[in-house]
C-alpha cells in the first residue's frame, strides 16, 4: 500500500527525463564505440554499450533502495555521509590508482570507483543540512563555514590532480547566493574570470590604462568622499594585481597540459594537430552533423576515433554527429526541462533542507551540462567532466542517479513532513 | 517566487539557450566542418597501372614488370620495442632506423610514408611473416620495370622517377612526385601508351590510417587501366648475337629490314644490362654507366657520327648518274695523281670503280658533279653544284633525322655553303677545296642509322621506309612512311653489281658466303691522329633483300675486317640462323684487327 502510494508521488516528469537521456547515453554510447568491422550487438559486455547496460540496470537498485528509505534518515545521515566521502576523498589519496595523471580511482579487481563522483551529492547533501539550520548568510562566519564545506572537498579533489571535477563545486555558490549570500561573491569571482581571460586576450598596456580610465571616472561620478575613492582605489588596485598575477598563475602555478588548454582557449587555431586536436576534432564533428546528422551509426569522426573520449566526457559529438543540430538541441531542452522542474521541485518543498538540496542538484547540474557541451565545441577548457546521464561511467551514472533520486524522495515525502508539523 | 530563484531560473534559460544558439552557428550555418570530417577520414589511394609489355618481333618476352615491395610506417602507431628487432630484420645499420622514423614523423605521425622501397621479392619473402608482427609497419606492393635479357638496353632506354623538372613540364597533371615514367628510348617515347591509366579508389580511414572500408561505396572509385602493350621491330636473337660480337669492341651495328622499314638490329657497343637501371640499384648503377670512359650510355646508332668513308662512294654513283654526268659504262681513265689510292690506275666504269673502291675515279665523278654549271666563274658554278648535291644527299635521309621513334637522333652533317664561306672566306673557295667529299671524308658525317637506311635504299633500288624500332602498339600495326630518294631506279645496277664483286673479290671479301649473294660496301674511315675506324654498309641476297646493314667498329681498321666480318655473320645467322663459318666468328670475337693503322684511304 505504502509503496503505491509512493509511486504516485514520485516526480514522473522529472523521472521520464532522466529516463530519457539514459537512454539517449547508451544509444550514442554504443555509436560512438561502433566498429564496423565487427558490429557487435549493442548488447555485448565487451563493448562500453554493454557495460552501460549493466550500470543502467544497477541505477534500477539504487533508485530502489533510495525511495525505500525513510526522507528522514537522508537528512540525518547527512553529515555522516559527507563525512564517509571525505575520509574516501583522504584515503584515495593514499590507495588510490592513478588513471592519466589523476589519483582519484579505487581499483578493487576490474571494477574502478570514483569517489570524487559520489562528493557531488555528499556535499550537496551536508550543505543543505547546514543551510536549512541557518538563516543568515550575510553573516561571514556563517558564509565561510558554508564554503568550507564544498571547499574542503575541492581541494581534496585538486590534491588528486583533477582539477576539472573541483571545479564542480563552485557550481555550489549558485546555492549560497538563493539562500541570502550578497550578490557581490557572485559577481566578484565573474569580473575576476573576465578580467583574467581580457588579459589573456589584450595585451596588458591598454588593459591597465583602461582599468586606470575608468577608476579616474568612478571617481570624478562619485561623491568623492574619501571612503568612496579609497573603495574604488582599492578596487582597482586589486584589479591591476589580478593583471600582473596573470603570467605568474599562467607560468607557475598551473600545469603544463592546463596551461595549454587556457592558450587555446584564447586561440583556438593555434596549434590544430596538437594540443587543439581534440578540441578540433570534437567541433568538426559535432559541426559535421548539419541540421538533422548523419544518421544513426553513420559518424565517421566518432566511429574512426577521430574524437577522444569519445563514450564518455565527448559523447556530446556523437549526439551532434548523427542527430545534428535537432539532436543537441533535444538534449539541451531535455536538460533544460529537467533543470527548471528541479527548481520548480525545491521551490514546492515545505522543508528547508529540500529546498536547498534541490538547488544543490540543479546548481551541479547546470555546471556539468553548460562546462561539458561548451567543452566540446571549445567555449570552456577541456577540464573533463561528463555529460550527466549520458556520458558512460558507472561511477558517475550511480552518482547522478543518487543526486537526482534521492531529491524525488524527499520530494515525494514532503506532505509527511508537513504532516509531521 | 523569491528574486533569487528567478534570477537562477534566468540563469539556467540563458546558459542552455546560448549553447543552442552556438550550435545552431556551428551546425547549420557553418559549412567547412562537413568538409573537415571528410578530409579526415576520405584517403585517396592511387592504384598504378601494369606498365605496357614489351615484345619483340618474334613475341618473346623483352619488359615486364615485377612486384616490388615497399615498406610503410606510420609513426603514431610504432612501438619502440620493435625498434630492435625491425633493425636486424632489415639490416640496417646504427643510427638509421632513428633518423628514417625521425624523417616520417617528421612527414606526419599519423599518415604512412615510406620507411624502406623497393623490397625485393626474395628479401620480401624473408620478412614478409615479422613484418606483420611489427605495429605500424604495413607493405605496400608495386611493380617496377624489369627485362627480360640483358640486351637491347639502347633501344628500350630505361624507367626512373620523374624528375622535378618533368614533373612542372607536365601540363596534362597526369603525374605525380614520386611516380615512375620512361626517361630514354622506346620506354621513353612510347610513355603515353606503355604508362597506362591509374585508377584511384577512395578509402575510409580511421585516426590511425587504417582503412575502414570503402568511401560512398566505392562510387568514385575508378579501376586502373593497363598499358598498351608494343611490340618492337628488333629480333632478339639477331640483337644478341649483333651485341655478342661486338663485345669489346667500340662502336655500332644497325640491321633494317629494306621492305618495311623495321630496324632488326640496333647495337650500341659498349652496352648495358638494361636490369642495371631498375630497381633500387638505379641510381648507384646510373652513376657508375655515366662516369665509365666507353660511355655505355651513348646511343651510337642514332647518336655517333663518323665521316661515311668509301661506303659512301655508292651514294656518289648514284647521284652522278642521275644527274647525267656520268654514263653507267662509261670507262674514264685514272691516273692516280688526283688523291691517293690503293687501287691501280687504269680504266674503270662505276661497277670496277666501287668493286676496287677508287680514289681517282670518284673526284672525278664528283667534279663533273660538282662543276656541271655552265657558270665562267668556277667559284659560283662548284656553290650551285654542292647546292644541288646538297639535295640529293638530303633526300638519302643524310644530314637530317630520319626521325626514328626514340629520341635522342642526332642529324649528322652535310657541309654547306655558308660553312665553307666561313673557313675559306666567301666565294673563296671551289672544288680543290672540298673534293674530300668525293670519297666520304672531310666535313662529312653520318650516323650508323643513316648508313643502314642507305643499305636498305639500295636494296630497295630507290626508296626507304621510314627506320622504325615499334611495329605494332596494342596489336595495330604501326603505319609505314616510304620515302623516294629521287634517283630512278634503272641507275642502281650497276652500283649494285659492283657491291657485289666487292664481296666477291674486293675489300669485302672476308664477309662473302658461298650461297647468299652479299652486296656491300667497306669504309676505312679516318680518323687521325687515332686509328681508322672500321666500316660497313651492305645488304642482302642481292634479289628480294632481306637485311640491310650497316656496322662501325671504331678504331679497328680497315673495313674489310672488323666491319665486314661482324655484318657478314649478322646476313648469314638471320637468313640461315646459324653460322657456318667459326673461323670467321672466332676472327670477330678475337678483336685482334692487325694494322689498325694505315697511311691511306682505301
Amino acid at each position: 500500500m505504502r509503496d503505491e502510494r509512493l509511486l504516485n508521488r514520485i516526480d514522473w516528469v522529472t523521472a521520464g527525463i532522466f529516463f530519457a537521456l539514459v537512454m539517449i547515453g547508451w544509444v550514442n554510447i554504443y555509436a560512438a564505440d561502433f566498429d564496423p568491422a565487427t558490429a557487435e550487438s549493442i548488447f555485448n559486455l565487451n563493448q562500453s554499450s554493454g557495460k552501460q547496460v549493466i550500470w543502467i540496470l544497477s541505477t534500477v537498485v539504487i533508485i530502489a533502495t533510495i525511495l525505500l528509505i525513510d526522507s528522514k534518515l537522508i537528512e540525518a545521515f547527512s553529515w555522516i555521509i559527507y563525512a564517509v566521502v571525505i575520509l574516501l576523498l583522504l584515503a584515495v589519496l593514499i590507495f588510490g590508482t592513478e588513471v592519466a595523471g589523476s589519483r582519484s580511482w579505487f581499483q578493487i579487481g576490474s571494477f574502478r570507483l570514483q569517489p570524487s563522483e559520489f562528493t557531488k551529492f555528499a556535499t550537496a547533501l551536508a550543505l543543505a543540512a547546514y543551510l536549512s539550520k541557518r538563516n543568515d548568510l550575510q553573516n561571514i562566519r556563517t558564509l565561510l563555514t558554508a564554503a568550507a564545506i564544498f571547499l574542503v572537498p575541492m581541494s581534496l579533489i585538486v590534491f588528486q590532480g583533477d582539477a576539472g571535477t573541483a571545479l564542480v563545486f563552485t557550481s555550489l555558490i549558485l546555492v549560497l547566493f538563493k539562500e541570502g549570500m550578497s550578490p557581490i561573491f557572485l559577481i566578484i569571482p565573474i569580473v575576476f574570470i573576465l578580467i583574467f581571460l581580457l588579459t589573456l586576450l589584450v595585451a596588458k598596456t591598454p588593459l591597465i590604462i583602461g582599468i586606470l580610465t575608468l577608476a579616474a571616472l568612478a571617481i570624478g561620478f562619485s561623491k568623492r568622499t574619501f571612503r568612496q575613492i579609497a573603495i574604488i582605489s582599492a578596487t582597482a588596485f586589486v584589479f591591476l594585481l589580478t593583471v600582473f598575477s596573470v603570467d605568474f598563475v599562467l607560468n607557475d602555478v598551473l600545469k603544463p597540459h592546463q596551461q595549454r588548454r587556457i592558450q587555446l582557449l584564447v586561440n583556438p587555431g593555434s596549434d590544430p594537430l596538437g594540443v587543439g586536436w581534440n578540441v578540433t576534432q570534437s567541433k568538426i564533428a559535432i559541426g559535421s552533423g548539419g541540421i538533422a546528422g548523419k544518421g544513426f551509426l553513420n559518424g565517421t569522426q566518432t566511429k574512426f576515433d577521430f574524437v577522444p573520449a569519445q563514450t564518455t566526457d565527448f559523447i556530446f559529438c556523437t549526439v551532434g554527429e548523427e542527430y545534428g543540430w535537432l539532436g543537441t538541441t533535444l538534449v539541451l531542452v531535455l536538460f533544460g526541462t529537467l533543470l527548471l522542474r528541479i527548481l520548480s521541485i525545491a521551490d514546492r518543498q515545505k522543508s528547508n533542507f529540500s529546498k536547498v538540496y534541490g538547488y544543490g542538484v540543479a546548481s551541479i547540474i547546470l555546471f556539468h551540462v553548460v562546462v561539458n557541451v561548451s567543452m566540446t565545441i571549445g567555449l570552456f577548457p577541456v577540464i573533463g567532466i561528463p555529460l550527466p546521464f549520458v556520458s558512460y561511467g558507472g561511477s558517475s551514472l550511480w552518482a547522478f542517479t543518487i543526486l537526482l533520486f534521492i531529491l524525488l524522495k524527499l520530494d515525494a515525502q514532503r506532505m509527511q513532513v508537513l504532516q509531521r508539523l | 517566487m523569491k528574486e533569487q530563484s528567478l534570477i537562477i531560473r534566468f540563469l539556467v534559460i540563458l546558459l542552455i539557450g546560448s549553447l543552442i544558439t552556438r550550435l545552431f552557428f556551428i551546425q547549420v550555418l557553418a559549412d567547412d566542418y562537413k568538409l573537415a570530417a571528410e578530409n579526415n577520414i576520405v584517403q585517396r589511394i592511387v592504384e598504378y597501372p601494369y606498365r605496357g609489355l614489351i615484345y619483340d618481333r618474334n613475341e618473346n618476352l623483352i619488359a615486364h614488370n615485377d612486384p616490388i615491395y615497399d615498406l610503410m610506417v606510420v609513426p603514431k602507431e610504432v612501438d619502440a620495442e620493435d625498434s630492435t628487432h625491425l633493425i636486424s630484420l632489415l639490416k640496417l645499420e646504427a643510427g638509421e632506423y632513428t633518423e628514417r622514423m625521425r624523417k616520417a614523423r617528421r612527414y606526419s605521425t599519423l599518415l604512412p610514408s615510406t620507411f624502406d622501397t623497393q623490397i625485393s621479392p626474395t628479401q620480401f619473402a624473408e620478412i614478409q611473416d615479422q613484418i606483420g608482427k611489427a605495429r605500424g609497419f604495413y607493405i605496400r606492393t608495386r611493380t617496377y620495370r624489369s627485362y627480360n635479357y640483358a640486351t637491347m638496353s639502347n633501344a628500350l632506354g630505361y624507367v626512373g622517377e620523374i624528375s622535378s623538372r618533368m614533373l612542372s613540364a607536365d601540363t596534362s597533371g597526369f603525374y605525380r612526385g614520386g611516380d615512375y615514367v620512361g626517361i630514354s628510348g622506346l620506354e621513353r617515347a612510347y610513355e603515353h601508351q606503355l604508362r597506362g591509366k591509374r585508377g584511384t579508389t577512395f578509402k575510409m580511414v580511421n585516426v590511425r590510417g587504417l582503412v575502414q572500408g570503402d568511401f560512398r561505396d566505392g562510387s568514385f572509385d575508378t579501376l586502373p587501366e593497363p598499358g598498351k602493350n608494343i611490340q618492337i621491330t628488333l629480333d632478339l636473337e639477331l640483337q644478341q648475337y649483333a651485341e655478342r660480337l661486338m663485345e669489346n669492341k667500340r662502336g655500332s651495328v644497325v640491321a633494317i629490314e629494306p621492305s618495311t622499314g623495321e630496324i632488326l638490329a640496333f647495337v650500341s657497343s659498349p652496352g648495358y644490362d638494361p636490369s642495371l637501371l631498375t630497381g633500387r640499384q638505379f641510381s648507384e648503377n646510373f652513376r657508375i654507366l655515366q662516369n665509365d670512359s666507353l660511355k655505355p650510355l651513348f646511343n651510337r646508332p642514332i647518336q655517333a657520327m663518323y665521316p661515311p668513308g668509301s661506303m659512301f662512294k655508292t651514294v656518289q654513283s648514284l647521284v652522278a648518274l642521275q644527274e647525267g654526268v656520268v654514263r653507267p659504262f662509261e670507262r674514264i681513265y685514272n691516273d692516280n695523281s688526283l688523291i691517293g689510292d690503293l687501287a691501280p690506275p687504269g680504266e674503270y666504269d662505276i661497277t670496277k670503280a666501287i668493286t676496287y673502291s677508287s680514289n681517282n675515279f670518284f673526284y672525278q665523278v664528283f667534279r663533273r658533279v660538282i662543276l656541271k654549271g655552265d657558270n665562267k666563274n668556277q667559284y659560283l658554278n662548284t656553290r650551285v653544284g654542292l647546292e644541288k648535291w646538297r639535295e640529293y644527299l638530303n633526300k638519302f635521309g643524310l644530314g637530317r633525322k630520319l626521325e626514328l621513334d626514340i629520341p635522342g637522333e642526332r642529324s649528322g652533317y652535310i657541309p654547306t655553303l655558308e660553312r665553307y664561306d666561313r673557313i675559306y672566306g666567301t666565294n673563296r673557295w671551289r672544288f680543290s677545296n672540298i673534293y674530300s667529299l668525293s670519297i666520304g671524308q672531310g666535313e662529312l658525317l653520318v650516323t650508323p642509322l643513316q648508313m643502314a637506311n642507305l643499305g636498305a635504299i639500295l636494296a630497295n633500288r630507290g626508296h626507304y621506309i621510314q627506320p622504325h624500332l615499334v611495329k605494332a602498339v596494342d596489336g595495330q600495326a604501326v603505319e609505314l612512311v616510304r620515302n623516294e630518294v629521287g634517283v630512278d631506279p634503272q641507275h642502281y645496277d650497276v652500283v649494285i653489281n659492283g657491291m657485289e664483286k666487292v664481296i666477291q673479290q674486293g675489300s669485302g671479301i672476308r664477309a662473302f658466303i658461298a650461297d647468299i649473294p652479299i652486296c656491300g660496301k667497306t669504309s676505312t674511315v679516318e680518323n687521325p691522329p687515332y686509328p681508322d675506324h672500321s666500316g660497313f654498309m651492305g645488304f642482302a641476297p642481292k634479289e628480294n633483300p632481306q637485311i640491310a646493314i650497316a656496322a662501325y667498329v671504331e678504331n679497328a681498321g680497315q673495313g674489310g675486317r672488323a666491319a665486314a666480318g661482324t655484318a657478314s655473320l649478322l646476313i648469314e645467322y638471320y637468313i640461315k640462323g646459324e653460322i657456318s663459318r667459326p673461323y670467321l666468328e672466332k676472327y670477330v670475337l678475337n678483336g685482334i684487327f692487325s694494322n689498325a693503322r694505315r697511311e691511306t684511304t682505301e
